[in-house]
């Protein structure tokens, strides 16, 4: 009776939790489903990380290593980063912060949900039948070699060898997670577009929204022709095409253009989403307006252009023209200054701020002077001159990790932190949080900061073992020595984790319920009760002012929300 | 930022609109990938591709443009047709609009199936096409098998999208989803302008 007179109804716990077509739910279906994943992948690492550092105790044959490096690549990057980045967080963000209910196709975003999961239980499937151990780039011609693919323990099912090999799993629950996030991506834009609070014009946005919707554009122009390349590959090892074979006419470098056409602007499509979070966690623990809002929404965008042509950094040494090679370069240095610009931007609106050091904060910092070295290192890799000294060495590894870890654990636990509060309705313990952080942030450093030295040494990063008898040049102190530390910490960092984990679930059942704006932010979402409730508003909001009006000198308040009249 | 209210909003356009334009912008790609493999292997083997093109039945590619470019004119005299609520001939243009799709796909069987049997794209084809070294123009089949392929694959799903559409609007409700059916049917059909010359002209 009373729910009718609501206008509402109570939907049984399918509907709610599983089959659900608000975005909160899904985004949180997609933040649990990564986090899950991540467990998988940081298991993967544990079991390398093991044998590297203890190598005459054979922990992994050299298959188990090659499989386990492999997918911990694929599925930290295609099943952790962008579905707790870009999916989840784009759900629980565009809406709630451009003021409307839900997505403008509630449908279509179950249906994006949906075929994840699907994508991320393939890929589940391949690591079960051993998985795939040629590298997470997928190059042929190994990965498009029949025999490989229906060769060492895959099922051959009817006439057609190979299609149950890890490989070929693993390259459909690829394709598969594309399609899920072009759908989802299609959704974001529209809802941003179209159904925005009235008064709030595309300059009146949160960053956060910008860059997440950035990163969807990149996605949906980079990410064709891996499509077409995944569907080749498939092709190739099922039925022996032979698109990549060069013995028939193929071609295998052109797999790596169409893979790094995609490759480089997904960093990008990673990244975006993290600087979004960084940047609201700094506006308002420094009470202070972004630095250069337009400026820095610009440099994104000449960022986002650029990414389209520097892909070939990644192929100095496949065979590229050496004029090509000399063009990449340029490109690829000139990308860092629209970064740059962004990075000083944050600094600056840190400066003379009243900051204050959350967790959430810690982990926006920590991002800073992560991120920061990882650029820094990769200006050696993207100059030709160097990156032939560099190339597949522990030094891109170092480097890699710098960015990709800021990127997805920094830049997402920054997120979390800050939304746990609106999205979970429930206070978190800041003691705990940091501790998390000051674990994490100085374990992480002691993993791979020491890895830039037998980097830079030569110690490749193919090898599942430098033992006395194999590589004695490798097997010496201190890089012995240095792999250890490296295992060391990642165990560390991953228990870390666990009691991050445990934390949140304590805090889910047992925390005090949260208020509307714990960190008085000016954006729409903190005027939503916590968690908001179906269709987000009691009331719809008009905007009347840009998100970052903090510490204006006429008032009394230090912000001023964007729905606030007068 | 400055503080002033703004009534500014960015778009006016109709959600639906918006997204189909989207994913005819994300599909694009998709066949620019397809495309730019085809033109890298065809700059390596210039003469072997300029040779096999001879191949390809020019009077069937041509038919099928002719096809397509009927059954776009049909689509839109049924989005004329639905915003002057003339419903009868709304249905029919539809209709018309997905047979002119069957027999796209009818002719384009008829030109698959006799190469399929002498195995174009798997072995050398010598069988079909003569003595030429088959090494090189291995790739043009295999081309012309994968983009074309994906064409009709998009044609049976533009006939699905105009059928389905014609499900919802017979009864003349939600009558501007013909003008969505009928962007993605171009689209299609602008794929097919791109692929005939890449394969049935260029020799
Ligand atoms: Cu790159």
């Amino acid at each position: 009776m009373s729910a009718a007179a609501h206008g509402h109804h109570d939907l049984g716990f399918f509907k709610k939790y599983m089959f659900s077509t608000d975005h909160k739910v899904i985004g949180m279906q997609y933040l649990i489903t990564g986090i899950i994943m991540a467990f998988l992948g940081g298991y993967l690492a544990v079991k390398f990380r093991s044998q590297l550092a203890f190598p005459e105790l054979a922990l992994l044959s050299g298959s188990e290593y090659n499989s386990s490096v492999t997918m911990h690549g694929l599925i930290m990057v295609f099943w952790v980063a962008m579905p707790i980045l870009v999916a989840a967080f784009g759900n629980f963000l565009i809406p709630t912060m451009i003021g409307c209910d839900d997505m403008a196709y509630p449908t279509l975003n179950m249906i994006s949900y949906w075929l994840f999961l699907v994508s991320a239980f393939v890929a589940i499937a391949s690591l079960l039948i051993g998985g795939y151990g040629g590298a997470w780039t997928l190059y042929p011609p190994l990965s498009a070699n029949m025999a490989e693919a229906s060769g060492g323990g895959a099922y051959v099912i009817g006439k057609v060898p190979g299609l149950f090999s890890g490989g070929s799993l693993i390259i459909t629950a690829v394709a598969l997670e594309i399609i899920a996030f072009l759908i989802g991506g299609l959704n974001f834009l529209v809802t941003t577009i179209n159904m925005r609070a009235p008064g709030m014009s595309i300059w009146d946005l949160p960053f956060v929204v910008w860059m997440i919707d950035l990163a969807v554009v990149v996605f949906m122009f980079s990410v064709g022709p891996l499509v077409a390349g995944a569907i080749m590959l498939l092709f190739d090892r099922t039925l022996g095409t032979g698109f990549f074979d060069p013995n028939r006419g193929g071609d295998p470098i052109l797999f790596q253009h169409l893979f790094w056409f995609f490759g480089h602007p997904e960093v990008y499509v990673v990244l975006f989403p993290s600087m979004g979070f960084v940047g609201e966690a700094i506006t308002t623990f420094s009470r202070k307006p972004l630095f250069g809002f337009k400026k820095v929404i610009w440099a994104a965008i000449v960022a986002s252009i650029l990414s389209f042509i520097v892909w070939a950094h990644h192929q100095f040494i496949a065979g590229i023209d050496p004029h090509a090679a000399v063009f990449f370069t340029i490109f690829t240095v000139l990308i860092s200054v629209p970064f740059a610009a962004m990075m000083f931007s944050f600094i600056a609106t840190l400066w003379k701020g009243s900051i204050e050091l959350t967790s959430a904060m810690l982990w926006a910092l920590g991002f800073i002077i992560t991120f920061l070295f990882g650029g820094v290192t990769g200006i050696y890799l993207g100059t030709l001159t160097s990156d032939v000294v560099f190339h597949d060495t522990y030094f891109v590894v170092a480097h890699f990790h710098y960015t990709f870890v800021p990127i997805t654990i920094f830049g997402g636990m920054t997120a979390i932190y800050f939304w746990f509060p609106k999205f979970v309705g429930k206070n978190f313990s800041e003691f705990w949080g940091k501790v998390h952080f000051w674990i994490s942030f100085i374990s992480f450093n002691a993993i791979f900061l020491p890895m830039f030295i037998p980097g830079t040494a030569g110690q490749h990063r193919r090898i599942a073992g430098y033992t006395e008898a194999t590589f004695p040049a490798m097997a010496v102190e201190p890089y012995a020595t240095i792999r250890i530390i490296s295992t060391v910490a990642f165990w560390v960092l991953f228990i870390a984790q666990v009691i991050w984990i445990i934390h949140m679930i304590v805090k889910f059942y047992t925390g005090e319920k949260a208020v509307k704006n714990p960190w008085k932010a000016n954006t729409l979402e903190w005027t939503c009760d916590s968690p908001p409730p179906h269709g987000n508003f009691a009331t719809y909001p008009t905007v009347y002012r840009g998100p970052y009006e903090y510490s204006v000198p006429s008032r009394d308040s230090d912000y001023w929300p964007q729905d606030e009249k007068g | 930022m400055s503080s002033e209210a703004r009534t500014m909003t960015f778009s006016e356009v109709p959600k639906g609109r918006l997204i189909i334009w989207l994913v005819v912008a994300g599909e694009m790609v998709i066949f620019g990938g397809g495309i730019v493999a085809y033109l890298l292997y065809r700059l390596n083997h210039i003469e072997i591709f300029d040779y096999l093109a001879r191949f390809t039945s020019t009077w069937m590619g041509a038919l099928n443009t002719v096809v397509l470019l009927t059954s776009s004119f049909f689509i839109v005299k049924a989005h004329d047709y639905a915003a002057r609520k003339e419903l009868k001939k709304m249905r029919n243009a539809m209709f018309v609009t997905i047979g002119l799709g069957g027999v796209f796909l009818v002719v384009k069987t008829i030109e698959w199936v006799p190469k399929i049997k002498a195995g174009l794209g798997l072995n050398d084809g010598s069988a079909f096409w003569g003595k030429v070294s088959a090494a090189p123009g291995h790739t043009f089949w295999l081309s012309y098998f994968f983009l074309t392929g994906m064409h009709g694959a998009h044609v049976i799903l533009g006939m699905i999208t105009i059928f389905i559409v014609w499900l919802s609007v017979r009864k003349g409700q939600n009558l501007h989803r013909v003008e969505m059916a009928g962007i993605y049917w171009h689209f299609v059909d602008l794929v097919w302008i791109f692929l005939f010359p890449l394969f049935y002209l260029s020799r």
